[in-house]
């Protein structure tokens, strides 16, 4: 029996009265931006759901609603949620943020987890990953093995997450390649296959031949895939499907853990707020398995930048670093400060383009 | 055999009958759909069109919530239904919306945190001019230059969301949001906040409006000579010419009111439910918006009912995807089946069955 029809005969054994879900499970919600199918950011975070049900079954129930847009929409599905009995809420989108914290105060008894962004209550934590270690170690790869030195990125909206991808990966490219050129394509969606194929192609058109992707669909990947001599790489999902040419690594989001830890704290009665923003070590930001496409010492030294940053001993962000500007930002072996990597609006020096805003 | 024939008159009782059968089938095949799916359909079917309203448990956060969610789309839908009554297509009431929230939003945000009571009202007249502007580029080329009026306003549809997801992140930002995009919180800010005016009903001042247009467009279309004019201008436009109806004022006022509506649609939304313009903020109430037209048979009374019947699948599907486990995919497939089965019966206004005997060999 599949999740589907034990649902419908749970609410088929309780159509008369109006609680549909059991009271003694600890029920968890998601609320999800895309579709769960969308190979990538969706994906991740309804594979974390699953990961919940795996390892407490029968005490706890998950139910989780998709393709909520962040419109006036998602407070209506964040209260409709509440109001169906669960215990806990994960609002897996930047844009859920003022709702979320709209709802939790009308819901005191409810927790709520909001993904990305900045605004704590008391029954309101948020949660990220460190996304840009990862990015670090995408330019690496990205540097190496571009011949064209032209690296296409197609980033989703100028928000500090985003812009701090960039600045990471061209660090890390530019350090190993001196004559790499980023060009920044901005879709101004998270999840649009159409537009982020067109805008995979504008990029390989003009010489790219790696595209970075901030956005969640595998289209830039089949378009890469089209074009042929292009590398790409699996973001927020590992899209091995499209490995070894022309995804030859991935950042991966594991975002099991964290929930499986966070719905336990709801059903022991530990469970406070906080500010959760955890990397590569703790494994939240996993590098997919780099594929033989690119050669052994790129893939060994990408490696040891994976292992260096996992150990904690290099920080993604090591001075000495200027803004694009050319103002100074990082002295020689100053490393960024979370509060300035949380807000980031400006890009590092040699960055070309311009912010949009 | 049976055969299709035309009718000399469009028929009355199936102009009145069909969105009523169609609303049947969508849940007649709508319900064999979820049964495939693994849910019970009956229990699907009730979760859509009857818990939103009588449930215990959620029937007293969703029924002013259908207010809410309807409110726009029959604003919207109240404008776009007079310019196509004349023939004038308007498909691109989601840009005029995304302007008039802006528009209406920065005219507001200018003057943070003033709290004079004019604020809201200069909101609302910016978020109405904005949307009226953001109409008369396609009217004007129309006028001048003989464009396709289809085209022109769809196109600017993306052109808006582009200005939207640049003010988003630059003009508008909140300047204490620490660089993420999305203007200030108007439901902090009392003066221009659109709230509800009796707490618990949904109500705010953009349902309000579109109650108030659905009065006015029926009293412009049924009794006044614009409105003659409008559907003369739709229904035989060579007449209308000889007549002295003037085609260049026409679709000025139709694109015009069109525009001014789904403007303060936005300016509403911006203010209210939604409290912030940001990049996403837009949630296609301009694109449903036709279907609502359609479905409300270009008749006030009739939007007014459809909109609501929308707002009603939007929320019940939110319920049965968070009840019954079903896919979000699912739900849309059963609104769109709704103006699918729209407009297949609506074959039978103009034509009619016939039932005829084999002709002899």
């Amino acid at each position: 029996m599949n999740r589907r029809t034990l649902l419908a005969t749970v609410a088929a054994a309780t159509i008369v009265s109006t609680a549909a879900w059991a009271d003694d499970a600890v029920t968890a919600g998601f609320i999800f931006i895309g579709p769960v199918g969308d190979g990538g950011w969706t994906y991740e975070h309804n594979q974390g759901r699953l990961a919940v049900e795996e390892a407490y079954g029968d005490k706890v129930k998950t139910v989780y609603q998709e393709n909520v847009p962040e419109s006036a929409d998602a407070e209506r599905a964040i209260t409709q949620m509440a109001l169906a009995g669960a215990d806990i809420i994960f609002t897996t989108s930047f844009g859920y943020m003022d709702p979320t914290l709209a709802v939790a105060a009308k819901f005191p008894n409810v927790k709520f987890e909001h993904a990305t962004g900045y605004k704590q209550a008391d029954n309101v934590a948020t949660y990220s990953a460190r996304f840009y270690e990862g990015r670090a170690v995408q330019g690496h790869i990205a540097g190496n093995m571009t011949k064209t030195n032209k690296i296409g990125y197609i980033a989703s909206f100028p928000i500090p997450e985003v812009i701090r991808g960039i600045n990471a990966a061209y660090i890390h490219a530019k350090e190993v390649n001196p004559d790499v050129e980023f060009s920044v394509v901005w879709a101004y969606t998270w999840f649009d296959p159409a537009k982020e194929a067109d805008a995979a192609r504008a990029l390989i058109e003009n010489g790219a031949d790696v595209v970075l992707q901030h956005t969640d669909s595998t289209a830039p990947q089949a378009a890469a895939k089209e074009a042929g001599n292009v590398i790409t790489f699996g973001q927020a999902s590992d899209m091995a499907d499209y490995g070894p040419m022309p995804r030859v690594s991935s950042i991966i989001d594991n975002w099991g853990p964290y929930y499986v830890d966070r719905v336990g704290a709801v059903m022991d009665g530990t469970w406070t707020s906080g500010n959760t923003w955890d990397g590569i070590a703790p494994g939240m930001v996993g590098i997919g398995e780099i594929s033989d496409a690119v050669p052994a010492e790129v893939k060994a030294s990408a490696l040891a930048l994976k292992d260096s940053i996992a150990s904690g001993e290099y920080h993604t962000f090591t001075g000495p670093l200027k803004k694009q500007d050319g103002s100074d930002w990082l002295a020689d072996g100053e490393t960024a400060d979370d509060g300035t990597l949380a807000g980031m609006n400006f890009y590092v020096e040699g960055i070309t383009a311009d912010i949009p805003n | 055999m049976l055969r299709l024939e035309k009718r000399p008159q469009p028929s009355r009782e199936w102009t009145a009958l069909s969105p009523l059968l169609a609303v049947a089938l969508t849940m007649l095949v709508g319900g064999i759909l979820f049964a495939i799916l693994g849910a019970n359909p009956f229990e699907a079917i009730r979760t859509i069109f009857w818990d939103p309203i009588f449930s215990e448990q959620f029937s007293g956060f969703t029924r002013p919530q259908l207010l809410v969610k309807a409110g726009p789309l029959i604003l919207i839908a109240i404008g776009l239904s007079i310019g196509f009554k004349a023939g004038i297509w308007n498909i691109g009431a989601e840009g005029q919306y995304i302007m008039g929230a802006i528009c209406g939003a920065g005219a507001g945000l200018a003057f943070y945190p003033s709290d004079s009571v004019l604020i809201f009202p200069l909101m609302l007249i910016a978020g109405a001019l904005g949307g009226w502007a953001w109409a008369m580029i396609p009217a004007i080329l129309k006028t001048k230059l003989g464009t396709n009026e289809i085209l022109v306003s769809l196109m600017l549809v993306y052109v808006a969301e582009t200005i939207l997801a640049s003010v988003a992140s630059g003009l508008l930002r909140n300047p204490d949001g620490m660089g993420f995009p999305g203007s200030r919180n108007f439901k902090e800010w009392d003066a221009a906040f659109n709230s509800e005016l009796i707490t618990g009903t949904g109500m705010h001042w953009g349902v309000v409006a579109a109650f108030i247009a659905v009065i006015a467009a029926y009293v412009l279309m049924s009794r006044h000579i614009q409105g003659f004019n409008i559907r003369l201008t739709g229904e035989a436009p060579r007449a209308a010419r000889f007549a002295g109806v003037n085609p260049t004022r026409i679709v000025i006022l139709c694109l015009g009111i069109s525009g001014a509506l789904a403007g303060m649609a936005g300016m509403f939304e911006a203010t209210g439910p939604a409290g912030q313009v940001s990049i996403d903020f837009n949630a296609g109430y301009g694109f449903t918006a036709i279907i609502v037209a359609f479905l409300g048979r270009l008749n006030p009374i009739g939007i007014l009912l459809a909109g609501l019947l929308m707002a009603l699948t939007y929320i019940g599907g939110e319920l049965a995807q968070l009840m019954l486990g079903l896919p979000g995919a699912a739900i849309q497939l059963f609104q769109g089946m709704l103006l699918f089965f729209l407009l297949a019966t609506d074959v039978f206004t103009n034509y009619r069955l016939r039932l005829t005997k084999k002709e002899a060999v």
